[in-house]
């Protein structure tokens, strides 16, 4: 993969900040516009930039399809692990409320965790379905 | 305490152990321990289920405020008679199914995807029991997603080829039904200003009139009548139900298409209403010809398929035509028919579609001219496709009578005497379709594969027996399942309004 300098000193550049940025979306979502859906899309679109840049196989080699799959369900599990500690806590099903001792700081904390659930199954799926298509050739 | 507790949350786990569980199965990517989540918890989804349903029976509807939002901001679960009985209905073919699917999965499927089909089948099982479930129209196109998504994947993982091209085909029209199922509950939002159906039902009355609501009527229609197959609508599913795995086809006849057919009665009878719907519009009629057209046609183009497995898928289409007559009739007794045989039409379509995956396990296909003499080599696998025939036909004692009994009933009830002989008719259009498996299958000499087969291990004759005994006992009593529908019809008629 020799492309041009400009373009691959630049993507390494803008990763981390993507990244960020996507991280930033998703904690500042619970308060405004944003959350774990764009967050997902922008952490994906992190990881397929790097992709495009240096090739399928260094990105398979940071996170590899297995990891990638794994990431999805996690993500689902996350949500409706959120949803089943509150009903273990005494609510109902995604009831926040109840997670912690102060509603108010419940319902903070419910909306980051279930949109941290959406962000890794968002980044996942978004990935897996570049992988699934940039890899046909093989 | 902790057990009224666990009584309060039933609501909730039955739509989310199966979600949770499907993600499980797709982390854990270990075939047999796959197999093994997925029959647990399908076998607690009956027992939820029924649970919730004996609660609605003795003490009444039951709602579950979603996250702790009150209705009607909060999505709403409400479980009354109607949807209680089909939750039951889909959860006990969900349970029955799985330990059969060991075997059959194992033979159809790559060893490599059939973690993922036990994900996809608890997806789709929990998007069906979701869209039974859910007060929330909105909530309920997102199951109808949900279920449908999974489908055609399940569908997709067929052997064959042509699989692949019926996955597709069901992708694009079961998304265009989606699609004015959306428009329509989108109209009706902008009308009404809620989307909980029984807010929703209080509200419409006062813009009843207006051209909105009306093509929400439609779209809905339209929408729904695509994802159960009424007749001209039907072009997706005979390729989908012969492409998909023995496993697949007998999950999704006996359950997706019922639950579309629960939605448009929640859409007719408790929110637009039944007077609205049947009395100041031409529902009845433009329902009634397209039934009939799909009882009869359906049938005949049955009739000449060499392939078993779409034979029944076509005869499919046609049953469905049953099921949409007693909606048409609009009366108490007609509607029963109607919801007695969306239940037994599952218990009935779900044997034949066991019994042919043993076949499909054992010579390798369903196509009719190598079936030739299986009954002598399969006797125990071929006795319950021939109860289950005899069920469709609807012989009495067996549970296609009882249907078929409740629907003429409700014909001649409405001053259509010779719909009843329609009826009559039609089932006798299924006399012969089941007629030339039953003669290639007993009568002939066996050849070819077919001379070599022998019954399929207990796992899934078991199974398989259970739905054609219960085609039989449901047939002789049939106090529950009529009992409850017309129930389910008198609680559909009274409408959601407070």
């Amino acid at each position: 993969m020799r492309l041009d300098v400009v373009l691959r000193v630049v993507v390494k550049l803008l990763l981390p900040f993507i990244l960020v940025f996507g991280f930033f979306v998703q904690f500042h979502g619970e308060i405004s516009p944003g959350g774990g859906f764009q967050a997902g899309v922008i952490v994906g679109a992190g990881l397929i930039l790097y992709a495009i840049m240096f090739g399928l196989d260094l990105a398979m080699r940071v996170v590899s399809v297995r990891a990638v799959e794994k990431l999805v369900c996690l993500g689902v599990l996350l949500y409706m692990g959120t949803g089943f500690a509150g009903m273990l806590l005494g609510g109902n099903f995604l009831d926040y409320n109840v997670l912690s001792y102060d509603p108010i700081k419940g319902q903070h904390l419910g909306i980051i965790l279930i949109e941290l659930g959406v962000l890794f199954t968002v980044a996942g799926t978004m990935v897996a379905i570049f992988y699934a298509f940039a890899g046909r050739e093989k | 305490m902790i057990s009224t507790q666990l009584l309060d949350q039933l609501p909730a786990l039955q739509v989310c152990l199966p979600l949770a569980g499907a993600a499980l199965c797709a982390l854990i990517d270990r075939r047999y321990i796959a197999w093994v989540l997925t029959t647990l918890i399908s076998f607690a989804m009956p027992v939820i289920a029924v649970m919730m349903l004996i609660q609605v029976m003795t003490v009444g509807p039951i709602s579950y405020a979603f996250g702790g939002w009150e209705p009607p901001f909060g999505i709403e679960y409400r479980v009354d008679v109607v949807n209680g009985f089909l939750l039951v209905l889909i959860s006990v073919m969900g349970a029955i199914i799985m330990p059969y699917a060991l075997r059959s999965v194992a033979a159809e499927i790559a060893r490599n995807k059939q973690a993922w089909f036990y994900c996809m089948y608890l997806l789709c099982l929990a998007g069906l029991l979701g869209m039974a479930i859910t007060a929330d129209a909105f909530n309920a196109f997102v199951f109808m997603e949900i279920s449908s998504l999974s489908m055609y994947v399940l569908i997709a993982l067929g052997r064959d080829k042509r699989a692949l091209v019926a996955a597709y085909q069901y992708l694009i029209l079961g998304t265009i039904g989606a699609t004015l199922y959306v428009i329509g509950v989108g109209l009706l939002f902008a009308m009404t200003g809620t989307l909980n159906f029984g807010d929703m039902a209080e509200r419409i009355v006062a813009v009843e009139q207006s051209r909105p609501v009306l093509a929400a009527l439609a779209f809905i229609t339209v929408g729904m009548c695509l994802k159960l197959a009424l007749f001209p609508l039907h072009v997706w599913l005979p390729n989908a139900y012969t492409g998909a795995p023995s496993v697949a086809t007998a999950f999704i006849a006996s359950t997706a298409t019922k639950v579309a057919v629960y939605l448009l009665l929640r859409f007719y009878f408790s929110i637009f209403g039944a007077a609205f719907v049947f009395e100041d519009l031409p529902v009845t009629p433009i329902l009634l010809v397209m039934s009939v057209a799909a009882m009869f046609a359906a049938s005949i183009v049955a009739i000449f398929q060499g392939n078993v497995k779409r034979m029944l898928a076509y005869s499919s289409v046609a049953q469905m035509g049953y099921i949409t007559l007693g909606i048409a009739l609009a009366t108490p007794i007609g509607l029963t028919g109607g919801i007695v045989h969306l239940f037994n039409h599952a218990l009935m379509k779900g044997a034949l579609f066991m019994a042919l995956g043993c076949v499909a396990l054992r010579i390798g296909g369903c196509r009719l001219d190598a079936m030739a003499g299986i009954g002598r080599r399969m006797p125990i696998t071929m006795a319950a496709f021939v109860i289950a025939g005899l069920s469709l036909i609807g012989v009495p004692g067996t549970v296609g009578f009882v249907s078929k009994w409740y629907l003429a009933l409700g014909a001649i009830e409405a001053g259509w005497w010779w719909l009843a002989f329609l009826i009559v008719g039609s089932s006798l259009l299924a006399v012969v379709y089941i007629g030339r498996v039953v003669e290639v299958a007993w009568f002939r000499a066996p050849t070819g594969t077919a001379a070599e087969a022998t019954d399929p291990p207990l796992s899934m004759l078991i199974p398989t027996w259970i739905l054609a005994a219960a085609c039989i006992a449901f047939g002789l009593d049939a106090g529950f399942t009529a009992g409850v529908a017309a129930e389910a019809a008198d609680a559909l008629f009274a409408g959601l309004r407070q």
